[in-house]
């Protein structure tokens, strides 16, 4: 018996064997690979056939075989017993659910408002555009002083229309764009006070941090409808949209703070050693080196701090303002249209809208991730 | 320690180029001390190098070397004595430590590249933003390095996409972009293969020749050897012994010297 043994011809890669790929070998890996996993596939396939059909007639019109009423229908169709979801009101009522009580023949000055902020905000996402600077600083900048003039009006001839007469998904945006833009640079500035070597900027920011954290947002709100105005000298107000906003970014940059105070202790000392010893400064270490690492490693927490708040948006309900939630919930009142499915329908679609921002933000920020990815993992 | 002596190549250094100078003072260290919350890590260090010197910091781990070095930058501060770099006295003084740190290069053991940053931009980004040196000739600098270093085809990928022992030269090259009067290496090849220390050691060999002001903790004896005009030894904290390589390890005089030479060199 001898061990000694030299290897005379290297093996080639071969190809892998036909069953580990395609769709049968994956079927048989991930549905059928034990006889309770087949079991539990099988049950998983009974229930969906089960709960499928009635939930997809409630939702799908007649024309594609469901019960509901397509937009276009009537009262009266949405009354009949059999009647599913009642889209025909939906579409009735649309403007009311995307403008609010904002004069209707005004309506020009919101959608011109959409219309730019999508033209800006698209090519500052994707990341091959060109012009980022001059980008960023025409949405960051001049949009929102575009955007308020118009919307309020007041000046060039168009006629003044205050912030009460808001509503619907515009004010849902506009909170949540103003929250999630305005909390960035917050949260940033207060996760590097909390790690602050000075004790007085320490001390302010982890204050700041903990007393937001620590109330619940409908508290905020609250206190700053109701009691805010107590406190200020008299004939002085804030209108209340800009006191949502207010209380609005502070609570969520709170958050995104300690989210962003989490990316940085993840880095290693030794980013922070060779950016020193390199001589960069604090500010430029910070912003060449650490900041760009750090809000890379936490953009799932970031993203799911902006989802957070776009849901929250629509807690700014309960001090009188009509976000979107708002305005479907006055309507489901409408004797108009008042029918056994209109209530569900509304806030079916209500949610719909919200799901497809938060799904748009949670997708962005998955490409956004595997962009950033160089391929380093220390 | 694995054997190091084959790690080096073994031409002769032309000594007439490593010239110490005489009277111009690299760094000098006077009385210093350091504490790390109540444990006393250096004690009464005494270090005056001369322009041109190669200093080779040698000892067991804890004995305090990384600690030395880092003290040099300031990338931790003493709490007690005197610390002058290049004519500068290190003291709280932001000013005078940003005035040293573009003075002195700095490579670390686990080479501390920006993953996030290609190896052109790590090595132009301090030039461009401590210097202020255009982008173009920040660039063409950068370059030159990488050739020196001789890996000037990878300067567009990332970090994450090349060996230890390339991303330990441009590490290299990114200190010597910013052009310093002295390189501070801090243990540059504990953490790489053992077939990729000498492309490392090489770059370091080449420096050297060119009169670079050095100091390195290491535990490359074959190095040292060859390169160093002083070994200096350390134990608990303190310098314990510090002589011309030859002599050092053919006639160490410390008991723990003798120790530890006998543990690394079989």
């Amino acid at each position: 018996m001898t061990y000694s043994y030299t290897r005379e011809e290297m093996v080639d890669a071969r190809e892998a064997p036909v069953n580990t790929s395609g769709p049968l070998a994956w079927a048989r890996r991930n549905l059928f690979a034990t006889p309770s996993d087949a079991l539990l596939t099988i049950l998983a396939f009974i229930f969906l056939i089960w709960a499928i059909p009635p939930i997809y007639g409630f939702i799908a019109p007649d024309a594609i075989g469901g019960n509901a009423v397509a937009p276009g229908g009537t009262v009266e169709e949405c009354r009949l017993e059999s009647a599913g979801a009642c889209w025909a009101y939906i579409s009735a009522r649309m403007s009311f659910f995307i403008y609010g009580f904002y004069p209707p023949e005004e309506y020009w000055r919101p959608n011109v408002v959409f219309a730019l902020g999508a033209l800006l905000l698209l090519p500052l996402l994707a990341p091959s555009v060109p012009f980022k600077r001059t980008n960023a600083v025409l949405f960051f900048v001049v949009f929102p002083i575009i955007s308020f003039y118009l919307l309020n009006g007041g000046v060039l001839g168009m006629p003044a229309v205050p912030t009460e007469q808001w509503g619907g998904l515009m004010v849902t945006l506009i909170i949540s764009l103003v929250g999630i833009f305005c909390s960035i640079p917050l949260g940033i500035l207060l996760a590097l006070g909390r790690q602050s070597s000075l004790p007085i900027i320490k001390t302010l920011c982890i204050m700041f941090i903990e007393l937001w954290r620590a109330v619940p947002l409908i508290t905020v709100l609250f206190m700053a409808s109701i009691m805010l105005p107590l406190f200020m000298p008299q004939g002085v107000t804030v209108d209340k949209l800009l006191r949502a906003l207010v209380g609005v970014t502070l609570f969520s940059s709170a958050y995104l703070a300690e989210v962003v105070r989490g990316g940085l202790q993840a880095l290693p000392r030794g980013q922070y050693e060779a950016a020193q010893s390199l001589g960069l400064s604090y500010w430029k270490s910070m912003g060449f080196i650490i900041l760009p690492q750090a809000l890379k490693h936490v953009i799932p927490g970031i993203v799911n701090s902006f989802i957070a708040l776009f849901k929250d948006t629509s807690l700014v309900s309960i001090v009188g303002i009509f976000d979107l939630l708002n305005t479907v919930q006055a309507a489901s009142s409408d004797i108009d249209w008042s029918s056994p499915t209109q209530a569900i329908t509304g806030y079916l679609f209500a949610g719909f809208v919200f799901w497809i921002f938060c799904f748009a933000m949670s997708r962005y920020s998955v490409f956004m991730e595997r962009r950033l990815d160089t391929g380093h993992k220390r | 320690m694995s054997d190091t002596s084959s790690a080096t190549t073994e031409r002769p250094v032309p000594t007439s180029q490593m010239k110490v100078s005489d009277t111009d003072v690299a760094i000098d260290v006077v009385g210093m001390h350091k504490w790390y919350g109540d444990f006393h890590v250096l004690r009464d260090i005494d270090l005056r190098v001369m322009r041109g010197e190669r200093i080779v910091i040698a000892g067991p781990s804890g004995s305090g070397k990384s600690t030395l070095i880092r003290c040099i930058n300031r990338l931790e501060e003493h709490q007690e004595g005197q610390i002058v770099v290049n004519g500068t006295e290190l003291t709280a003084d932001l000013k005078r430590i940003d005035e040293v740190r573009r003075e002195v290069g700095m490579v670390f053991q686990h080479f501390n590249l920006f993953p996030h940053l290609t190896i052109l931009q790590n090595l132009t980004l301090a030039p461009i933003w401590v210097r202020g040196t255009p982008k173009a000739e920040a660039e063409a600098t950068a370059m030159h390095y990488l050739e020196r270093v001789k890996i000037p085809e990878q300067a567009n990928k990332f970090p994450g996409q090349l060996s230890g022992g390339q991303q330990q030269r441009v590490a290299i090259a990114r200190s010597l972009c910013m052009q310093p009067r002295i390189m501070l290496f801090d243990e540059p090849t504990s953490a790489l293969d053992p077939e990729m220390v000498k492309e490392v050691l090489e770059v370091m060999i080449s420096l050297a020749e060119e009169g670079m002001t050095m100091i390195c903790v290491t535990h490359e004896m074959g190095f040292a050897r060859q390169v160093a005009n002083r070994v200096i030894f350390m134990d608990q904290g303190q310098i314990i012994e510090q002589n011309e390589p030859e002599t050092f390890f053919s006639n160490p005089q410390h008991e723990r010297t003798k120790l530890f030479l006998s543990q690394i060199l079989h």
